[in-house]
């Protein structure tokens, strides 16, 4: 009972700037969840892993490369914008661009629901390049960018106008802190899903937890970046 | 696309094994004069079915001469590994090779087996085209989409260059180009599968068109100019990495079955005759310290038979050969089951021991001296050939054509089509079904058989059975 006033207190004293903060934080983890749990996503291949070499080690070794790959794709696409923002007076033309580019990739997945074949090229023994390409190649890494540069006006809101440089290295480690979050959260999602198969419900799990989203996951990044428009251009 | 994955598609063959059996088998028609269009024959496999064992439809084609022999699904069990990123392609299409026209007819299952019919049809062109191989063959689905194996490389005669793979997209079925980027030593080609998770390919090897099409070259087998060797491939990076010669007396090296459970590095391989006694052999091949290994580990003595029984081409020889055309391997991976097309048997082999097989159950049918009829009576021309296991590992069936030419020099009086089944006991032992026998329209024989929702010889599976 008094957990619950004290929270609601808490509630009540935040500002809507730390309400934005808070959202684009969940929205962060929730993406990061949302990668994890999806089979496409690659946490079946921990528990063939696992399974191949007889031993729960193989499992946990596979997710490393899977979590790995997803980061570093994260980081290639946001640390580009990371720079781009600290030049200030662009920083609006650039939250557009990046929203209508995020849109612009929604509505390309919604015609082509190809998967690309090169990526059939990649060896099983290569997890951290399939999980690096797949991330790629699907826009999960581009989905990030409109919460990372909302995530970097809250900051900048916060400090005000700092040097360019110092505004750099806010970014960098903002840029930083949310691929790593993120990275964690679908690391969790999908070992979980994989410890679940593995351990518990069997192989049966893997079929029936695959669900064919290609559909709502265009949707929903034309959905973010739609969000992202609109906060850029009010 | 589906929303969920294909309710055939199963993780490992231990859950494939646990799905529902068999309703329909598929089994192609071939006119061995090329009188007639070669056909895709659906038969009705559910037991206490009023049509239980008969041909319900039949999808004709539009062509003469297609030579049909084997064929394959678009899409298998293999679709559930997150690399090929096509979870949720459907197992519907057949793809179905002409061997002698090079042409290649997709054909849809559904909504009913009852009702299939053509969906596309690939004119020979464009397989001399895009890839500059001839005589499609093997069709295996896996992670870059549709494969497929061909018997001759470019040119009327198919030897202008040596046959390989091709790949087909497994949505469009737009014929892609070669698969292999380095064939290393390889030449000739025939059947072709691969373990998955390990990332290796094996392919075996028959001939070349002029060494088949009109039927066996005696000149060129008893100078053992077929082919006597296995390749082993490095299935992503598409390279020959090893290839190994049984020896030139073992003839024909024909069909490759790894084990199918993708944590078991083996597989087994039939080779037809061995040109120094006749003998028709059983391969086990093994990974062990990065290399492939493979040694013979069962054959099979040819039977003396008066001349007075014997073709013209083996009167010489007073003796029939057994020739191992096809083998099967049950997807639990204990029973290896051998065609003897030319003595007439089905063998089961217990190879829970795979380098050391041993015989556990054998049915005599057909034959070219014993000419055993069936237990209902009637009378079964051919051998065993083209054997399919139902994924339960409980019924066997088989048909008793090998190819048009052979088959007339073999088996003069002709090889009218015939489809049977044998019980399985789960210990060993088999025996033919007194009720199931496919009675088939005049004029045609009858090939490969696949069954709905996938069967030994089609499904690769990306995790083990645990």
């Amino acid at each position: 009972m008094l957990d619950g006033f004290v929270l609601l207190s808490v509630g009540l004293t935040l500002s809507a700037a730390d309400w934005t903060l808070a959202s684009l934080w969940l929205a962060v983890i929730a993406s990061g969840l949302y990668h994890g749990v999806n089979p496409g996503m690659g946490w079946p291949l921990a528990v063939s892993a696992g399974l191949m070499e007889r031993s729960p080690r193989a499992l946990v070794a596979a997710l490393g490369p899977l979590t790995a790959g997803h980061l570093l794709a994260m980081l290639l696409v946001i640390l580009p914008f990371a720079l781009l923002v600290a030049v200030i007076e662009w920083q609006r033309t650039i939250q557009i661009g990046a929203s209508l580019l995020v849109i612009a990739f929604g509505l390309f997945r919604l015609a082509n629901r190809r998967h690309p074949r090169v990526l059939a090229r990649i060896s099983p023994a290569q997890l951290g390049l399939w999980s690096f390409a797949v991330a790629l190649a699907h826009g999960a890494a581009l989905m990030l960018v409109p919460i990372y540069l909302g995530l970097c006006r809250e900051a900048e809101l916060d400090r005000g106008h700092a040097a360019a440089g110092a505004l750099i290295n806010t970014n960098l480690g903002m840029a930083v802190l949310v691929a790593i979050v993120h990275a964690a959260a679908m690391v969790a999602a999908g070992g979980c899903c994989a410890w679940l198969a593995y351990r518990y419900l069997g192989l049966k799990f893997i079929s029936q937890s695959w669900f064919n989203l290609d559909t709502t996951w265009a949707v929903s990044l034309i959905l973010v970046g739609t969000i992202a428009l609109v906060l850029g251009l009010i | 696309m589906n929303i969920r994955p294909d309710p055939t598609f199963h993780a490992s063959p231990k859950l494939a094994m646990e799905a529902p059996p068999e309703s329909f088998a598929y089994t192609v028609l071939l006119s061995p004069d090329f009188s007639k269009p070669d056909a895709l024959a659906v038969i009705d496999v559910k037991p206490g079915s009023s049509t239980y064992g008969q041909i319900v439809h039949t999808v004709t084609m539009p062509n003469k001469g297609d030579e049909f022999h084997h064929f394959g699904w678009n899409a298998c069990s293999s679709s559930l590994s997150p690399l090929t990123g096509h979870a949720f392609l459907e197992r519907r299409y057949l793809i179905i090779p002409g061997m002698r026209s090079s042409r290649i007819y997709i054909v849809d299952t559904k909504p009913d087996p009852t009702k299939a019919a053509i969906h596309k049809i690939i004119e020979p062109e464009e397989i001399f085209r895009k890839t500059g191989y001839s005589r499609p063959h093997t069709v295996h689905c896996g992670p870059e989409g549709i494969y497929i194996s061909t018997l001759g490389g470019g040119g009327k005669n198919g030897t202008d260059g040596p046959p390989g793979v091709f790949i087909m997209d497994c949505e469009t079925f737009e014929v892609l180009g070669r698969w292999e980027l380095d064939r290393g030593p390889q030449t000739l080609h025939y059947d072709f599968w691969w373990n998955l998770p390990r990332d290796y390919m094996v392919t075996s090897e028959w001939a070349l068109p002029p060494q088949f099409e009109n039927g066996i070259v005696p000149e060129d087998l008893l100078s053992n100019k077929y082919g006597h060797r296995i390749h082993f491939w490095d299935l992503r990076a598409r390279r020959n990495v090893q290839t190994i010669d049984l020896g030139a007396n073992h003839q024909m090296a024909l069909e490759v079955r790894p084990a199918h459970d993708p944590i078991r590095e083996y597989g087994f391989l039939g080779v037809v005759v061995d040109t120094t006694n006749l003998e028709g052999s059983i391969w086990t091949w093994w990974r062990e310290g990065g290399k492939f290994h493979i040694e013979k580990t069962a054959t099979i003595p040819p039977e003396p038979a008066p001349k007075e029984q014997l073709p013209p081409l083996l009167q010489g020889f007073g003796a029939v050969p057994p020739l191992v055309s096809d083998i099967d391997l049950s997807m639990d991976d204990k029973f290896l089951y051998v065609a003897c097309w030319g003595t007439g048997e089905m063998r089961q082999y217990d190879v829970r021991d795979p380098r050391k097989p041993k015989l556990a159950g054998s049915v005599h049918i057909g034959g070219i001296a014993r000419r055993t009829p069936h237990p209902n009576g009637k009378a079964f021309a051919g051998g065993p050939q083209m054997v399919e296991i139902s994924r339960d590992g409980k019924r066997v069936y088989w048909t008793n054509s090998l190819y048009s030419t052979w088959d007339n020099q073999f088996y003069p009086d002709g090889v009218p089509g015939a489809m049977v089944m044998a019980n399985a006991k789960p210990d060993g032992g088999l025996e033919l079904a007194k009720d199931y026998w496919v009675n088939f329209p005049d004029g045609y024989r009858s090939h490969q058989v696949r069954l709905d929702g996938g069967d030994c010889s089609t499904d690769s599976f990306c995790y083990p059975s645990v």
